[in-house]
């Protein structure tokens, strides 16, 4: 609870909003005790007077009654009455909901069709259908205002207990011998109160609206009683020549209306579990960058990823996804990049074209390198020219990295303009090439499909026609296969092997998986806990592993036809990298550990092999 | 697509069905007695029994509501008894005019709605993003009548901009300047809510869809982020965005009664207000039901624009 008031009062708005409505409140309270005229007093000689005239401060309306009072007087009334109706319409409609939701089958149905129903009318609409019958009043307002809301507090009821009613406890309750009613005060009920309030927190401010609505309208409060809205329409006809008796009470109602809404959000946004976490904060267009120094120029790689640093900064934690990792990759040749999940070897790879979801992403140090100019903190229209250009992407799911409303062929069309500016003819007939040469059969008419349309295997096809699109140097593939079956990620592989030496592409390959770094790549480099533990020639590193990590993790691979060696699991957790151990990351799980392995920085030591590790199986 | 359409289209009509019944009832349950309420209170039993069974009062109630879908589908929707005139001539009178400013509302809350929604995201946390928050906040809580009644002070009194009101006929006189003139501020009005509502729920959806995995792989394709934003994440956010428009224009519709009382329009929405007010039951009992009519066929449309944009629904 108190967290829940201190996330509330951390939204300024909603902080604005309750002190705002509390004072509202606690004046329409005490009103009747404050040193007011009375509301309905009339005064011939003293119409329309100007606000701050003598004795009355807000002025006074064309029967010379005063405005303060009659405000006070509306705004307990337009109050009462909003609540009223928002009660009525919350404790109804969720009546409806959880009968509904509970018993579902046919009483769900016939239910929800008359919901439904309701629904099919524009929302005042109905309203004024009721008050005409039960003729103008604000009794009837209320009762009109709260029936056009009970669908919507039904509908939603109804969704939270159908996905309650279906739970382990209910079924526990009702293996017990607990009746229906029973379980629904006991069980349900006590879950479906917290949604019950966050909807009338939203909704209380329209219905505050809607009754003032139809008190303007005269079908709501009747002289000499009067609310809000009844103070604004009695004032229209005034408008023009005593205009502060239409806007007080208007202002009024303003005001009462946003500082619940304000307040409604920021409840809602309070108990909202995403919004904490930051998870709704969209990536912008690159990763930012707050790099304090760039070390200086080496080789001559194509690219050179050196002493590379990405964070998550998440509230005050920090999360060292990537530490100082630097990795080389000639023209033409093929590195694997190979890690558990969480070890940092996808945010490595999206850092090169500042593609790491950015907040909460940060490259903090390092540089990126494409034939020798730093790719980190380029302007954004460089980094964007190489995109797809230079280096592409290949992802792990196609059906989720595909946009699913936009033709495949589209996209490839979309890929290929963007860099070259053919005609959309040419664009077309080279995508349908771009597919032929994945192997997609009958491209002509498939260039058509959408990705919904094709099968996952298709879908990674497309997904690489389209990082082929402008004939890049670099292909950075992204567990290109994790999402495929074993048949179709072995011809995936086939066909990024050829591709690879026909086009002479160099691939940077990420996968957890070394039976598939085996497949295709040259030189292998292990990651864990956002380092390269251990790198060199992909035949030296399977055939006598270094670092205790990386041999554990061959060891993961499970031997086809073999079968005489039990498939060692790696005990314990890959490490929290916002909470990484002094010295080797691995240590915690490592069987060879000593205290030395606790102490101090572990470097990455060798030459065409290196490894991170004080007590390597085998001398690099 | 025919198919889908064709499918909709049948499925509106148990929909259509249920609103008529539902109006039946509530008009049914109308305290008193119709005959009394024309005739007075002083009219002597005979003649209210007399004018029971001419008015087919007599008929059980399932007839009754046989009798009158029958005649409405017919056209009839019967005489309003104060105008003396067909309710449906009077309805038909005035649509236009409501049709012609809430569709103009409407366009505007849509467009206008989705623009800031969109620069709202995409500059999300921004200085833009906190001004049209700012603006949102403000434009959802403020009583469309209210509002209207502030612009004929500041733009019709003080700066004479745009006539107070005096819309009287759609057709009749004026050409379409002058109504142009006479529409801006009403229709303005009337769209200010609901552009809010557009533009927090186009900021919602905008932000889920930004965070897609699509939407990366179009930047690493190099698309420029202008295109990625008002193309690749927009499209896809309109599949949620569409059926909020849909709501809209049933709130568009119906809450054009108020602006069409403060500018004096002569729409559908103030004939219901002075039926009510005069209980004159059988315009309220046609109006009603024709609106809602005209909402769900809208509905309609939305559905097709949804299947058309979105090719998994369209099966």
């Amino acid at each position: 609870m108190s967290l829940f008031l201190r996330l509330l009062f951390r939204n300024k708005l909603a902080g604005f909003g309750a002190v705002v409505l509390g004072v509202i409140v606690v004046l329409a309270l005490l009103t009747p005790f404050l040193p007011l005229h009375p509301p309905n007093e009339t005064s011939t000689a003293n119409r329309y007077l100007r606000p701050l005239s003598d004795g009355h401060l807000l002025g006074t309306d064309h029967l010379g009654r005063d405005l303060l009072s009659r405000l006070l007087w509306g705004t307990r009334l337009s109050l009462a009455v909003g609540f009223a109706a928002a009660l009525i319409a919350g404790l109804v409609g969720a009546a409806i909901g959880v009968m509904a939701g509970y018993f579902g089958g046919r009483t769900d149905n016939v239910t929800m069709r008359g919901i439904d129903m309701l629904m099919a009318f524009p929302y005042i609409l109905l309203a004024l259908a009721i008050v005409a019958v039960l003729g103008p009043g604000l009794m009837n307002a209320l009762i009109a205002v709260a029936v056009v809301n009970i669908p919507f507090f039904a509908r939603n009821i109804r969704g939270v207990t159908v996905g309650i009613a279906h739970r382990e406890f209910i079924d526990a309750a009702r293996l017990a011998g607990m009746g229906h009613t029973r379980i629904l005060l006991t069980e349900v009920v006590p879950n479906i109160v917290p949604v019950v309030v966050i909807a009338m927190s939203t909704t209380i401010g329209w219905m505050i609206l809607e009754t003032a609505g139809l008190s303007f309208l005269g079908l709501g409060s009747q002289p000499p009683q009067a609310d809000l809205g009844s103070m604004l329409g009695e004032a229209r006809s005034a408008l023009i020549t005593s205009p502060h008796t239409s806007i007080v009470p208007g202002v009024m109602i303003l005001l009462i209306v946003m500082s619940v809404n304000l307040l409604g959000d920021g409840i809602r946004d309070a108990l909202d579990p995403r919004l904490r976490s930051g998870a709704l904060a969209r990536p912008m267009a690159a990763t930012r960058v707050d790099r304090a120094q760039v070390p200086p120029a080496k080789g001559d790689a194509l690219l050179d990823i050196d002493a590379l640093e990405t964070q998550f900064q998440v509230g005050r934690r920090t999360y060292k996804a990537v530490n100082k990792v630097s990795l080389e990759l000639k023209p033409g040749e093929c590195l694997g990049l190979i890690g558990e999940s969480g070890s940092g070897k996808s945010v490595t790879a999206l850092s090169v074209m500042g593609l790491v979801a950015s907040p909460p992403g940060v490259i903090t140090g390092g540089a990126v390198r494409l034939e020798g100019q730093d790719l980190i903190g380029a302007p954004y229209e460089l980094l964007r020219s190489l995109r797809g250009r230079r280096v592409a992407y290949i992802f792990q799911d196609p059906l989720s990295t595909l946009h699913p409303l936009y033709r495949i062929g589209d996209q490839l069309i979309e890929a290929i303009r963007v860099h070259d500016p053919v005609s959309r003819a040419a664009a077309h007939k080279r995508a349908v090439k771009l597919l032929e040469d994945v192997r997609i059969p009958n491209p002509a008419a498939r260039i058509n499909a959408f990705p919904h349309e094709l099968s996952g295997g298709m879908r990674q096809r497309v997904g690489i026609a389209m990082a082929l699109a402008n004939d890049p140097d670099i292909i950075i593939a992204d567990e290109p296969t994790t999402a495929l079956d074993v048949t179709v990620q072995a011809q995936i592989l086939a066909l990024l092997d050829e591709l690879r030496q026909r086009r002479g592409l160099a691939i940077l390959f990420i996968t957890h998986d070394f039976g598939v770094v085996g497949q295709l790549c040259d030189r292998v480099a292990v990651m864990y806990g956002g380092r390269i533990v251990e790198t060199g020639p992909t035949q030296a590193v399977l055939d006598a592993p270094a670092h205790p990590y990386t041999r554990r993790l061959i060891a993961c691979v499970p031997e086809l036809g073999g079968g005489r060696r039990i498939l060692a699991a790696i005990p314990g957790l890959p490490p929290a990298v916002d909470q990484l151990p002094e010295g080797c990351a691995f240590a915690p799980r490592c069987d060879k550990a000593q205290d030395a392995c606790r102490r101090g920085e572990v470097t990455l030591d060798g030459t065409t092999r290196k490894v991170r590790c004080l007590f390597p199986e085998v001398a690099p | 697509m025919g198919g889908y359409i064709l499918k909709r289209l049948l499925s509106a009509i148990p929909v259509l069905l249920g609103i008529t019944i539902i109006v039946f009832l509530i008009m049914a349950m109308i305290p008193g007695d119709p005959a009394t309420a024309i005739l007075g209170s002083y009219a002597t039993p005979e003649n209210v029994a007399r004018l029971n069974r001419f008015l087919g009062l007599d008929e059980p109630l399932w007839r009754q509501y046989f009798t009158w879908l029958g005649n409405m589908l017919q056209g009839d929707f019967g005489r309003s008894f104060r105008l003396n005139r067909p309710v449906l001539d009077e309805i038909l009178d005035r649509f236009s005019a409501t049709l012609i400013l809430a569709g103009t509302a409407f366009v505007l809350c849509a467009v206008l709605g989705i623009i800031a929604g969109t620069i709202s995201a995409a500059r999300q946390y921004g200085f833009a993003d906190k001004a049209i928050t700012s603006v949102v906040i403000i434009g959802i809580s403020v009583p469309s009548f209210f509002l209207g009644m502030m612009m004929i002070l500041l733009f019709a009194v003080k700066l004479r901009w745009f006539p107070v009101s005096g819309m009287y006929s759609i057709w009749g006189g004026g050409d379409l300047p002058d109504l142009l003139r006479h529409l801006t501020m009403p229709a303005l009005a009337l769209s200010v809510v609901a552009t809010g509502v557009v533009a927090r729920l186009s900021r919602g959806a905008m932000l889920e869809v930004l965070r897609q995995d699509f939407i990366r792989t179009a930047r690493a394709k190099g698309v420029h982020e202008r295109r990625v934003i008002w193309g690749h994440a927009l499209r896809a956010a309109m599949v949620s965005i569409i059926p909020v428009l849909g709501i809209q224009a049933g709130f568009v519709l119906s809450g054009a009664v108020y602006i069409e009382m403060v500018f004096q329009w002569p729409g559908v929405g103030r004939m219901l207000v002075d039926a009510i007010l005069t209980r004159d039951i059988l315009l309220v009992q046609g109006g009603v039901v024709f609106i809602a009519a005209c909402y769900v066929g809208f509905n309609i449309v939305v559905d097709v624009a949804q299947s058309l944009l979105d090719p998994r629904i369209r099966t």
